[in-house]
């Protein structure tokens, strides 16, 4: 999604107030924004906890701060500066993690991002994004863009079948219609489930979340109505079981009255064999990936 | 009691302006800061005292004589919160009643500097390492907009054996922010030893002159002394290393580590107003 970030950042660079951090990533994907903004696009060198402290000096002075690496090295390495600099004063510093759970693939386990936005949804006032499709990128920065607080964008890589028609941006989608069990994604692991459930003997009903907490995006009225009717629920995530979508769901449908019978969790395991490959192969490894998720709706449709 | 006759904050002139001839900080309200800083710890029974009162000085001269409007100030030392509070109070800024408050059920006062509540305080901070990046960024903000302000940012030297206290002077040092102004509470003493055997970096003018800074050295609690140290800088940032002493103006702290923590006792309270002229 860097290309669709870096032409979406673009449109909003003539603003004087918008600053573009970099902790040193950027190479082969954001030039063109970097000719556009000139001394407003600083590469802040290695130094993260630097970088997203500056960030937050510039917001407090009215400027437009985005922060931009690799997603680890924003929400592990400067956690106590996105805590105590950006959230507890709320100011709109925009965070760009790159590489959403395995994303980084073979480049192993110190840059993947497993357990991002669960840790940073523990946060006040923050908003975490998670553009599924190539296309979202640029409601997505348009809607950080204007956010009254903090925002963290997970980046990953669009995975839209061939010839699918997707509806619209918005923070919850129903991708299919179905009167099977429900199954719900985050960001782009809902192409692959797109794929994986096309043709199956039941009609699994797919949504797609791109943004979070529940408490601020809540689920909209007819996935509640889906999830009532089906009482079948899987929950599919590039993140660990900790803090995810599905805990966060668990709650939500307590609170709420509604009853599921049949559940599926399909997330990140970290690495069970011990052995690094490319983002599919942890996807396997963590059951993600297509024939997984299909076996686990088959299951709950049984 | 002190009357307050200094300027309002925001009736301040700006420094930019012209020379701040006119806010020259009075020898005797600085002694009533520091008496009102013994009494609101002693009222409190709270301790971090020592390292309040090595930066009371600097923190009253800053506010009263260099920091206009326009200017910024972060204590990134966050456990000298107190003589922040009493500094705000001398500029009318902060009341009685607010410092009454300190460390109890339902203040603003909280032992390190809040998120809310106070306007003229920009930042929580607390957890050592965390000013210097966000002065840096202010100082950054000021360049972008072409405003000539000032941003100082006081840090504790203990401070500096934080490794983001480094990324910001790496940051601030080749972006030439000349606007900043990084102070240095050197106590010589830290939470559970002397800075020296802790983790020493004496001389730590020396170990920072290595970087692209100017680094003055002073008494910080000499006031033409400090003035002329923090008096603006080149074409780089400034650092002003500031010799101290924890626990400066009361007896039985000077220089002893237990005041970074302890509350005072009555023998020390006393002892103290005395040792500034005041009735115990
Ligand atoms: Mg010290």
């Amino acid at each position: 999604m860097r290309a669709e970030l870096c032409a979406a950042l673009m449109a909003h660079a003539d603003r004087p107030e918008m600053v573009f951090l970099t902790g040193d990533l950027g190479f082969m994907a954001l030039e063109p924004l970097r000719d556009r903004m000139g001394d407003r696009f600083i590469n802040c060198g290695i130094g993260e906890q630097n970088m997203v402290g500056v960030a937050a000096g510039l917001a407090r002075e009215g400027l437009e701060p985005w922060v931009y690496t690799i997603a680890p090295f924003c929400y592990a390495r400067a956690f106590e500066q996105i805590r105590n600099d950006i959230c507890l004063h709320g100011l709109p510093v925009r965070l760009l993690g790159n590489g959403g759970g395995y994303g980084y693939g073979v480049m192993g386990p110190t840059h993947h991002a497993l357990e991002d936005y669960g840790v940073l949804l523990t946060l006040p006032n923050l908003t975490a994004y998670v553009p599924a499709f190539n296309e979202d990128v640029i409601a997505v920065i348009g809607s950080a863009a204007v956010s009254p607080g903090p925002s963290y964008i997970r980046l990953g890589r669009g995975e839209r079948p061939a010839g699918a028609v997707l509806p619209a941006y918005a923070p919850w989608r129903r991708l299919t219609r179905g009167d099977g069990p429900v199954v719900v994604a985050v960001g782009p692991l809902a192409g692959a489930a797109m794929a994986a459930l096309a043709e199956l003997p039941v009609r699994p009903e797919l949504w797609v979340v791109s943004e979070l907490p529940l408490a601020t995006v809540a689920p909209p009225r007819a996935f509640a109505e889906s999830i009532a009717a089906s009482r079948r629920l899987c929950v599919v995530e590039e993140h660990v079981g900790q803090g995810g979508l599905a805990q966060m769901l668990a709650v939500w449908a307590l609170n709420a009255g509604i009853r599921v019978d049949g559940f599926r969790h399909q997330h990140a395991r970290g690495y069970p064999s011990g052995l690094y490959g490319s983002q599919n192969f942890h996807r396997r490894e963590s059951m993600l990936d297509p024939d997984s998720i299909r076996d686990a709706v088959l299951e709950l449709a049984a | 009691m002190y009357v307050n006759k200094t300027m309002a904050f925001a009736e301040r002139p700006d420094p930019t302006s012209g020379p701040m001839a006119d806010c020259h900080l009075p020898p005797d309200l600085l002694n009533e800061a520091r008496r009102r800083l013994l009494q609101m710890h002693w009222d409190s029974g709270v301790g971090h005292l020592g390292g309040n009162l090595s930066a009371l000085d600097a923190m009253m001269l800053l506010h009263h004589e260099m920091i206009g409007p326009q200017d910024r100030f972060i204590l990134s030392k966050g456990h000298s919160a107190g003589a922040y509070y009493i500094t705000l109070w001398s500029l009318g800024l902060l009341t009685d009643a607010d410092l009454l408050t300190f460390h109890k059920d339902g203040t603003r006062l909280a032992g390190h500097p809040p998120a809310s509540g106070i306007p003229s305080i920009l930042f929580s901070t607390g957890s050592l390492g965390h000013g210097l990046p966000l002065a840096a960024g202010l100082a950054l903000a000021a360049r972008l907009e072409g405003n000539k302000r000032r941003v100082f940012c006081l840090t504790s030297d203990g401070e500096w054996q934080e490794g983001s206290t480094f990324e910001a002077l790496i940051f601030a040092a080749h972006r030439s922010l000349a606007n900043l102004t990084i102070l240095v509470d050197h106590n010589g003493l830290q939470g559970f030893g002397s800075t020296a055997d802790v983790a020493s970096m004496d001389p730590l003018g020396v170990r920072l002159a290595g970087f692209d800074v100017d680094i003055r050295a002073c008494d910080g609690h000499d006031l033409p002394s400090l003035r002329t140290a923090l008096a603006p800088g080149g074409n780089r940032p400034t650092v002003v290393i500031m010799r101290t002493i924890k626990g400066r103006g009361v007896p039985g702290m000077e220089g002893h580590m237990e005041s970074h923590y302890l509350p005072l006792t009555e023998t020390n309270y006393r002892a103290a107003l005395a040792g500034i002229g005041l009735p115990a």
